[in-house]
C-alpha cells in the first residue's frame, strides 16, 4: 500500500504533445527515447537488460509488472538497456523462489527511470494507431515548459547503438565440446545465442561489432553467426561490408535479428521502419517451406523489406503470419541464412529452436 | 488443406444433463461447434437429453434428438440419420467417452462414420494411467511418482526412492478409508500397515505427495499439420489439493518467472504434440513452490471448463477453432474474428487479469461437508476482469452473489481469531479465501498463513493489500485521492461510504476497456469489454464509431449457476438478444458468468463482462444510453435490479417494476389476489423465531417457511413441529436476514404449473404441467409432464382462467410463471413469477411456441393476435413430454437426498414420447436411472406414507422384488399380506440396514422420514449410503409408484421411438 499512497509524481510527454501523468518508479530524473510497448506478459527482466531496446522507452501492455521480483540469472546482459520504462502497476510484494530483489530496487541500482500508474492500453493504442514515436519520461513537471521539451524530445534520435553496446573486446566461451569454433559477432548479442552453440558441443569466439572480417577468419571459425541488436540496420555501414566479405569467403553463416537485417544489406536487400514493430513472446511466423506456423518471441522495430533481396541471391523463407512482412532469408549465392525472431528465450526453447541444428549441420556440411 | 471434402453430414454429442463437473460450459461449445459446422453448409444432427440448453435448439441443428444418452440410442440415432462423420470432443467427458465405445466396438467403422476431433489411440494415451504414463516417460515428462506396493517394506523402499512426505491411498476402500500422508519412515511404516489391512487385496499404493505445490494449467490447440499454440495460462489460487473447479483461478499466471513459465508451456507443447490431438487440449501441471521440479497431473483432450474459462479469458474461441480443425482447416485457415486480419494461429496475448470464482451450494446445503478436495464440488463459477488483482477479486466476490460486497464475511468478522485459524489448520473450506483475508485482518502474518494454506505469498499480499485500504478508508477524512484509489482496487462506492463512515466526494462511473486477443496491438473489432477506473473509455468511443441509430436494449443476464438458477436462464437471455436482433435493435448483454453461451462475444451486438449489481450496471447504463433494459430472462439476478433501474429512470421493457413488486411483496400479493377473486393457502409474514412459532400453531402443523424474495426454494422447509420452526429460524436468523420470512400453510395436493405469455390484453399458454409428486417437492425437483395427464375439464379451465386474471391484473408485458395447487378439488395459488423460468426452454421445444422470441416481441410492441396466437391455452401436441430432474448428489458429501420444498437437482433430462409411459420410461433413462426389472427392494417410509407404500410394495412383490424394511414398515407391509423381511435399525447390531445396503442385494429403496437434514439421523444415513453404492433411491411416494409402473408396462428403450423435435 506504501506503493500506492506515496510515490512522487512523473510524467510522459510524448512528441505529438500529448501528457500522461503517473508516478515514479525506479530512478528518477529525466530521459528520453522512443516509446515502444511490448506485449510479453512475463520477461520484465530480460527486457529490462536486452541491447536490442537500446534507445527505447518500453511499455509493458501486461499490466502487472515485477510479480516474481529479480534474480541474478534472468537477465540477458549484466547491464540494462532500455532508455525508460513504463508500467501500469509494479508489483511491490514480489514472490519467487529464485527472487534477490524487487524491480524498483534494480531499476534504481541499473538507474532505468519508471513511470507508472497511466492507462498503458491507451498508450499502447496511441503507439499503434500513430506508429512508434519519441517521448519522454521526467519527475519534474513538464507542464508551462512543454514547448521547449518538445524540441527535444523531437530532436531526439536512436545513434550508435551497436556501438554502445556491443562488447569491447573478445572472449573465447568453451561448454563441453569443441565440436565447432563459432565467432559471435556482438552486435547486442543475447545469452540464448551463445547458450544455444555451447550446448550443441561448440566453442564460442565474441568479438565486437566493428571486427574486421579478416580478423574473424583469421580465428578459422567453422561458422559466424550474426547475433541481434538495437537500432536503424542501415547505420551499420561497416559491419555490413564485413558480412559481405564473409559470404564471399563461403563461410556458413546464421543472421538473427539485427544480424539478419545486417545479411540482408551485404546481399543486396533493403531494410525498412515498421509502424509499431513487433515486440512480444507471441508472433506467428510461417515457414514457407513445410507451411507450419510457429509462435515466435520477436523485438524489433526494422525489417528486411521482402522483396528487396535479388531473386537469384535469397528468398525468403519465413513470413510474419500477421502482416506477412519477412521473417527469414535463405541465401543462395552464400552459405548464409537469417530469421527475424528469437529461436530461443530464456534458457527455454521457443518452437523454432531446431534452427541452431540447422546451423550447426551447414557447418558440419562444409567441414565435410 | 480447408474443408474436408468427405464430411457432408456431422453428428455432435452433447453433454447431457447439468450436473457438478460437467455444466453450462459444453452447452457454450456445443453451440459453437454447431454454429461452426452450419457456418461450413454441413448438415448437424444433434443428440442431447438436455432440452435446457441452446444446442438444441432448431437454428442450431438440421436434426435434433432430445434422447438419453446411453450407447444404444447413439447408435439408433446414427442409423437413422446415417451422418458420415460424429463429432466426439465438445459434448464433455460424457460425448467423449460415447464416441470412443462406438469407435472401439467397431460400430463406427461398420456404419462407415468417421470420428473427428480425435482419434482413440490419442484418447487412450491420454485417460489410460498406464499409457499415459509411458507416453510421457517416452518424452521426457514427469509425473508424479507412484507405485503399487503390498508389503511395508516396500512401501518404504519406494520412499526413499522418490522422499517424503509421499501418500498412501490403499486399493479398494471406501473414500480413501486408512490413507494418509506420511512425512517420514515411522509414519509410512504405521500407516501402511494399518492400509494393507484394510485393503481387501492387500495393497497400497505409494505416491509422492505434491500437495501444496503450485496448480498451472495451460490450454493448448494443435492442428493436423502439427502447429501448436498456448492459448492461455493459468495459475490456481489454491495449491494442489483443491480440485481446479473449486480453486480461484487466476489468468495468466502471475508467480511464475518467464524461465518457469516457457519450460511449462514448452512441455504443454511437446506433450500435445506427442499425444497428436488434433483440436483443445488441457494440460495441468504441478510445479514446486521452491525448486523448478514439475510434475504432470492430468491431460484433457477434448474441450472442458477450463477451455470455456480460457476462451472468455482472452477472446480467442477454443471451441469453435476445434471444431473447424475437426472438420480439416489448419490454424492458419481460420481467421481470428476479433481482429478480423489476423490468424487463429498466434497465442493471445492479454492486457488485464481474470479471476475465476467457483459457487458452490453450501448456502443450501446447509448440512453438506464443505471440505474441498480431489472432488468438485461447485455447481457454476463467474469470471472477473481487471487490470489489477485487487480489482477484479473484488468484483468476482460481488458477482457470486454472496451477500457480500468484498472479503469481509460477517460470519469471520464475529468469529475469533483462534477458531479461523483451526478453520485454516484442519482442511480447505469453501470460504477459505475469506477466512485467511479476516485473518490477514487480525495481523496474522503472511508468511505464517503461507506455511499453514500453502498459498502463494504473492496472492496474500495481495489481499493485503485490500485489508491496507479497507484501514486507510477508516481513518481521517475520505479524500479524491483515497476515493480514487478505492475505486481502482474496486471498491463499489456503497462499500467506501460504509467503510469510510463517510459520503464519497465524488462518485466516479466506470470505463470500459476492449478484450481484444492481443493487448492492443491490433486494431480490434470484438464488442467485449470490462470495466475499469481509467481514462479512455473505449466502449463509449465504440459505440460512438459504430453508431447504427438503432434502439439499444440492455439484456441482464442471470450470474453463476446455482441450484435453482441454472442453464435455463441463459436460454431465454440469447434467445431475447436473438430476437431483439432480428427486430433491428442492438442487443447488449450484460453477464459474468464465463461459463454460457450469452458471455460468447458474439452473441449479441455488445457484450459487458461485469458484476451486476446496481453500481456496476449503472455505470454500464450510463455509457451505453440504452433505449430500454430487459430483466424478465435473467433470473432472480436481473429481477432483483429492477426497483433501482426504475427509480434511475431507465425504461424497462416489459411488466413494470411495480407489477414485478406487486407479485413478490406478500401484502401486495395478497391484496391482488383477492380482487381476482383467486385462493391461496393461507399464510403470514413474520420476522422472528417466536413470531413464527405463534403463526404455525395458528395455522396448524405442517406448514411451509421460506425468506421472502426466493428462486429455487433456497432455505423452503416444510416443519411439521414447533422443534422445526425454532430450528429453521435459527439458521435463517444467523446467516443475513435481510427480508421476512413466510409462513404458510402446507396443501398435500397436486402442483401445476403454467408459463404464460402476455401482451397487456392476450395471453397465450403454450402447455399446463403437472407433476408427478404431490406439492411438497420443489417444482425444479419433481418430475414435470406436458401436458397435464390427470386434470378435469373444470380445473384446466379454472387453471386457464385464474392465468388470465393474475396476467392482466399483474399486466403481464411477457413472460410470467405460476404455480398452482390442486387440493380437494380447488385450484390454489402458490407463487407467481413475472418473469421467465426454468420451464420455458423445454415448453417451447415441445409445443414448438418460441416463447422467449414471442415474449420479446411483445416488449418491443407486439401484440399476440399480430403475431398470430389466440388468447388462452394452445392446443395440445401429439406427444408427451416429461422432464426429469439430476441430481449431483454424488458429490456432495452429506447432503440428505429426500426432497423437500428446497430445490436439489442441478439439471434434467427430457424424455419425449408418444405416451406418458414412454415419455417417463426415456426421461428415466436420460437421467440415469437403472430400470432393472429384479433384485431387492429396501422400503423405509415415515408413518404418514405408510398407507401409501402398500399398494407401491405390491407392485414390485407382484414383479418378484425381494421386499425388505425396516421394523415399523415391515410390519406394516406384512399386515397387509405383503411378504417383507424385516431388518435391523443402523444402531442395532450386524446385520442391520447398513450391511444389507451393502451387501449388494438392493437394487432401489424407497425412503421417507418425517425428518432429514441431519446427516446424523439414520434416515440420512441410508439415503448416504444408497447414494455411495449408486442404489436407485426414491424419497417421495409419488416418484416411487411413477418408476413402479414403468417397470410394470415392461417397455424398454428398444421398444420405443426416437423423436427428431424439429419434426414435431
Amino acid at each position: 500500500m506504501a506503493l500506492i499512497k506515496g510515490g512522487t509524481p512523473a510524467w510522459l510527454v510524448l512528441a505529438n504533445g500529448k501528457v500522461f501523468e503517473g508516478r515514479s518508479f525506479g530512478a528518477s530524473g529525466t530521459t528520453i527515447g522512443e516509446v515502444v510497448f511490448n506485449t510479453g506478459m512475463t520477461g520484465y527482466q530480460e527486457t529490462l537488460t536486452d541491447p536490442v531496446n537500446f534507445g527505447q522507452i518500453v511499455t509493458q501492455t501486461f499490466p502487472l509488472i515485477g510479480n516474481y521480483g529479480v534474480n541474478s540469472e534472468d537477465s540477458e546482459t549484466p547491464k540494462s538497456h532500455v532508455s525508460g520504462y513504463i508500467v501500469r502497476e509494479w508489483c511491490n510484494a514480489p514472490s519467487n523462489f529464485r527472487m534477490e530483489d524487487n524491480i524498483d530496487n534494480f531499476m534504481k541500482q541499473h538507474g532505468i527511470i519508471g513511470l507508472y500508474n497511466i492507462d498503458t492500453r491507451s498508450l499502447t493504442r496511441l503507439l499503434r494507431d500513430q506508429g512508434v514515436m519519441n517521448g519522454m519520461i521526467t519527475t519534474e513537471d513538464p507542464n508551462g515548459n512543454l514547448e521547449a521539451l518538445l524540441q527535444q524530445i523531437r530532436a531526439y534520435t536512436i545513434k550508435n547503438a551497436v556501438s554502445a553496446v556491443t562488447c569491447a573486446e573478445s572472449m573465447t566461451y568453451s561448454g563441453t565440446g569443441k565440436r565447432y569454433r563459432v565467432a559471435v559477432y556482438d552486435f547486442g548479442c543475447k545469452k540464448f545465442i551463445t547458450e544455444s552453440l555451447l550446448q550443441r558441443g561448440c566453442e564460442v569466439v565474441m568479438v565486437p561489432a566493428d571486427t574486421a572480417a579478416e580478423e574473424v577468419l583469421a580465428q578459422q571459425p567453422d561458422g559466424v553467426v550474426l547475433s541481434c541488436g538495437p537500432g536503424d540496420p542501415a547505420e551499420n555501414s561497416q559491419a555490413v561490408s564485413n558480412i559481405r566479405t564473409l559470404a564471399e569467403n563461403g563461410v556458413p553463416m546464421f543472421g538473427i535479428g539485427l544480424g539478419h537485417q545486417l545479411l540482408a544489406l551485404a546481399m543486396g536487400g533493403k531494410t525498412e521502419k515498421l509502424a509499431y514493430g513487433h515486440r512480444g513472446a507471441n508472433q506467428p511466423v510461417i515457414d514457407l517451406a513445410s507451411g507450419r506456423t510457429y509462435v515466435t518471441s520477436q523485438n524489433h522495430g526494422y525489417v528486411v523489406v521482402s522483396d528487396s533481396v535479388p531473386e537469384q541471391v535469397g528468398r525468403v523463407t519465413y513470413v510474419n503470419a500477421n502482416d506477412k512482412t519477412c521473417e527469414g532469408v535463405s541465401y543462395l549465392t552464400a552459405n548464409a541464412f537469417g530469421v527475424q525472431f528469437h529461436p530461443v528465450t530464456n534458457g527455454n526453447p521457443m518452437d523454432t529452436d531446431y534452427l541452431f541444428d540447422e546451423f550447426v549441420e551447414r557447418m558440419q556440411k562444409e567441414a565435410e | 488443406m480447408g474443408l474436408r471434402s468427405d464430411i457432408k453430414k456431422v453428428l455432435v454429442i452433447g453433454s447431457g444433463p447439468i450436473v457438478i463437473g460437467q455444466a453450462a460450459e459444453f452447452d457454450y461449445a456445443g453451440t459453437q461447434a454447431c454454429r461452426a459446422l452450419k457456418q461450413e453448409g454441413l448438415e448437424v444432427v444433434l443428440i442431447n437429453s438436455n432440452p435446457a440448453t441452446i444446442m438444441t435448439d432448431k437454428a442450431m441443428a438440421d436434426k435434433i434428438y432430445i434422447e438419453p444418452l446411453t450407447l444404444d440410442v447413439v447408435k439408433r440415432v446414427i442409423e437413422i440419420e446415417k451422418p458420415d462423420s460424429v463429432l466426439s470432443t465438445l459434448g464433455g467427458q460424457t460425448g467423449l467417452t460415447l464416441s470412443m465405445q462406438l469407435a472401439k466396438e467397431g460400430f463406427l467403422d461398420a456404419h462407415n462414420v468417421k470420428l473427428l476431433g480425435a482419434n482413440p489411440e490419442t484418447i487412450h494415451k491420454a485417460e489410460d494411467r498406464q499409457a499415459f504414463k509411458d507416453t510421457m516417460e517416452k518424452i521426457g515428462e514427469p509425473c508424479i511418482p507412484s507405485k503399487v506396493v503390498e508389503t511395508v517394506e516396500d512401501a518404504v523402499a519406494f520412499a526413499q526412492e522418490i522422499n517424503y512426505p509421499v501418500i498412501v491411498r490403499p486399493a479398494f476402500t471406501l473414500g480413501g478409508t486408512g490413507g494418509g500422508i506420511a512425512y517420514n519412515e515411522e509414519e509410512l511404516r504405521d500407516i501402511s500397515t494399518n492400509g494393507l489391512r484394510l485393503s481387501p487385496i492387500t495393497q497400497v499404493l505409494i505416491e509422492k505427495c505434491i500437495s501444496g505445490w503450485k496448480e498451472i494449467e495451460f490450454e493448448v490447440i494443435r492442428d493436423s499439420k502439427g502447429n501448436v499454440i498456448t492459448v492461455c495460462s493459468m495459475e490456481n489460487f489454491d495449491p494442489v489439493g483443491v480440485h481446479t473447479g473449486d480453486s480461484i483461478v487466476i489468468a495468466p499466471a502471475v508467480t511464475l518467472t518467464n524461465r518457469e513459465y516457457q519450460m511449462l508451456r514448452s512441455a504443454s507443447l511437446n506433450i500435445v504434440s506427442e499425444l497428436g490431438v488434433e483440436g483443445g487440449c488441457n494440460c495441468q501441471f504441478a510445479l514446486h513452490p521452491e525448486s523448478m521440479e514439475y510434475a504432470v497431473i492430468e491431460v484433457n483432450p477434448r474441450v472442458s471448463r477450463s477451455s470455456a474459462l480460457a476462451s472468455k479469458a482472452t477472446g480467442y474461441p477454443i471451441a469453435k477453432v476445434a471444431t473447424k480443425i475437426a472438420i480439416g482447416y489448419s490454424l492458419d485457415e481460420i481467421l481470428n474474428h476479433v481482429t478480423g486480419k489476423t490468424y487463429a494461429c498466434f497465442e493471445p496475448s492479454i492486457d488485464y487479469v481474470v479471476i475465476k470464482f467457483p459457487k458452490w451450494a453450501f448456502d443450501k446445503f446447509v448440512y453438506a461437508k464443505r471440505n474441498l478436495g480431489t472432488q468438485m464440488k461447485a455447481t457454476g463459477e463467474v469470471m472477473a476482469i481487471g487490470t489489477s488483482f485487487e480489482q477484479a477479486i473484488m468484483k468476482a466476490v460481488r458477482s457470486t452473489e454472496l451477500g457480500v460486497d468484498s472479503m469481509n464475511m460477517k460470519k469471520y468478522i464475529e468469529m475469533p481469531t483462534e477458531e479461523i485459524m483451526d478453520r485454516l489448520r484442519n482442511g480447505i473450506e469453501d470460504e477459505r479465501a475469506f477466512q485467511v483475508f479476516e485473518a490477514l485482518k487480525r495481523g496474522v502474518s503472511v508468511q505464517e498463513l503461507h506455511e499453514i494454506t500453502m498459498i502463494d505469498e504473492w496472492f496474500l499480499d495481495k489481499f493485503l493489500n485490500l485489508v491496507e485500504l479497507e484501514q486507510w478508508l477508516a481513518e481521517d477524512t475520505l479524500t479524491e485521492e483515497k476515493y480514487r484509489i478505492a475505486k481502482q482496487y474496486g471498491y463499489l462506492d456503497s462499500t467506501i461510504e460504509r467503510m469510510s463512515g463517510q459520503k464519497c466526494p465524488l462518485h466516479l462511473r466506470a470505463v470500459y476497456k476492449m478484450v481484444d486477443t492481443c493487448a492492443g496491438e491490433f486494431k480490434a473489432e470484438t464488442p467485449y469489454f470490462y470495466s475499469t477506473f481509467d481514462e479512455e473509455n473505449e466502449a463509449a468511443q465504440f459505440i460512438e464509431r459504430t453508431d447504427t441509430g438503432k434502439k439499444k436494449i440492455i439484456v441482464f443476464g442471470s450470474g453463476p449457476i446455482r441450484i435453482g438458477q441454472g442453464i435455463e436462464f441463459d436460454y431465454c437471455s440469447v434467445h431475447c438478444v436473438w430476437t431483439l436482433k432480428e427486430m433491428g435493435c442492438e442487443a447488449i448483454i450484460c453477464n459474468n458468468n464465463p461459463e454460457t453461451v450469452s458471455t460468447d462475444f458474439d452473441t449479441g451486438d455488445r457484450l459487458y463482462f461485469d458484476p451486476l449489481t446496481r453500481e456496476d450496471v449503472e455505470s454500464i447504463i450510463a455509457t451505453e444510453k440504452p433505449d430500454g433494459v430487459v430483466v424478465q430472462f435473467g433470473g432472480q439476478t436481473a429481477i432483483k435490479l429492477t426497483r433501482h433501474l426504475a427509480d434511475m429512470g431507465v425504461n424497462i421493457l416489459g411488466t413494470s417494476a411495480d407489477n414485478i413488486d406487486a407479485a413478490e411483496d406478500r401484502e401486495r400479493f395478497d391484496e391482488l389476489l383477492e380482487q381476482c377473486g383467486i385462493p391461496r393457502p393461507e399464510g403470514f409474514t413474520v420476522m422472528t423465531t417466536e413470531e413464527a412459532v405463534e403463526v404455525a400453531e395458528k395455522l396448524g402443523y405442517p406448514v411451509l417457511l421460506r425468506p421472502s424474495y426466493v428462486l429455487g426454494g433456497q432455505n423452503m422447509i416444510i416443519a411439521h413441529s414447533e422443534q422445526d420452526v425454532v430450528e429453521y429460524m435459527g439458521i435463517i436468523t444467523s446467516t443475513m436476514i435481510e427480508n421476512p420470512v413466510l409462513i404458510d400453510k402446507y396443501m398435500m395436493g397436486t402442483e401445476v404449473e403454467v408459463d404464460a405469455i402476455c401482451d397487456g390484453k392476450d395471453f397465450l399458454i403454450p402447455g399446463i404441467m403437472e407433476h408427478v409428486e404431490r406439492a411438497g417437492v420443489h417444482s425444479g425437483d419433481s418430475i414435470s409432464v406436458y401436458p397435464a395427464q390427470n386434470l378435469s375439464k373444470k380445473i384446466r379451465e379454472t387453471i386457464i382462467e385464474y392465468t388470465r386474471r393474475l396476467s392482466l391484473a399483474l399486466d403481464v408485458i411477457g413472460l410470467v410463471n405460476i404455480q398452482y395447487v390442486v387440493y380437494k378439488d380447488e385450484v390454489y395459488v402458490i407463487e407467481v413469477n413475472p418473469r421467465s423460468s426454468r420451464t420455458v426452454p423445454y415448453i417451447s421445444k415441445v409445443t414448438g411456441i418460441p416463447m422467449v422470441d414471442i415474449a420479446t416481441k411483445i416488449m418491443l410492441g407486439s401484440t399476440l393476435k399480430e403475431l398470430g396466437y389466440e388468447s388462452g391455452l394452445y392446443p395440445e401436441g401429439d406427444y408427451v413430454a416429461v422432464k426429469v430432474p439430476v441430481f449431483s448428489f454424488e458429490k456432495l458429501q452429506d447432503v440428505d437426498t429426500m426432497l423437500g420444498p428446497e430445490m436439489k437437482s442441478t439439471g434434467e433430462c427430457l424424455g419425449i414420447g408418444r405416451t406418458f409411459e414412454d415419455a417417463l420410461l426415456k426421461g428415466l433413462v436420460a437421467a440415469g436411472y437403472d430400470l432393472k426389472r429384479e433384485g431387492g427392494l429396501l422400503i423405509s417410509v415415515r408413518d404418514s406414507d405408510k398407507r401409501e407404500i402398500v399398494r407401491i410394495a405390491d407392485k414390485f412383490s407382484q414383479m418378484g422384488f425381494e421386499l425388505y424394511a425396516t421394523s415399523g414398515t415391515a410390519s406394516y407391509l406384512n399386515r397387509n399380506m405383503i411378504a417383507t423381511n424385516m431388518i435391523r435399525k443402523i444402531s442395532e447390531e450386524s446385520p442391520n440396514t447398513i450391511d444389507l445396503l451393502e451387501s449388494g442385494k438392493i437394487h432401489y429403496m424407497i425412503s421417507t422420514s418425517a425428518k432429514g437434514r441431519m446427516p446424523a439421523r439414520d434416515s440420512v444415513k441410508m439415503r448416504r449410503k444408497s447414494v455411495e453404492r449408486s442404489i436407485c433411491s426414491l424419497t417421495a411416494i409419488d416418484t416411487a409408484d411413477a418408476l413402479a409402473n414403468v417397470l410394470l408396462s415392461e417397455r424398454s428403450m428398444d421398444d420405443v421411438e426416437l423423436v427428431d423435435i424439429t419434426k414435431i
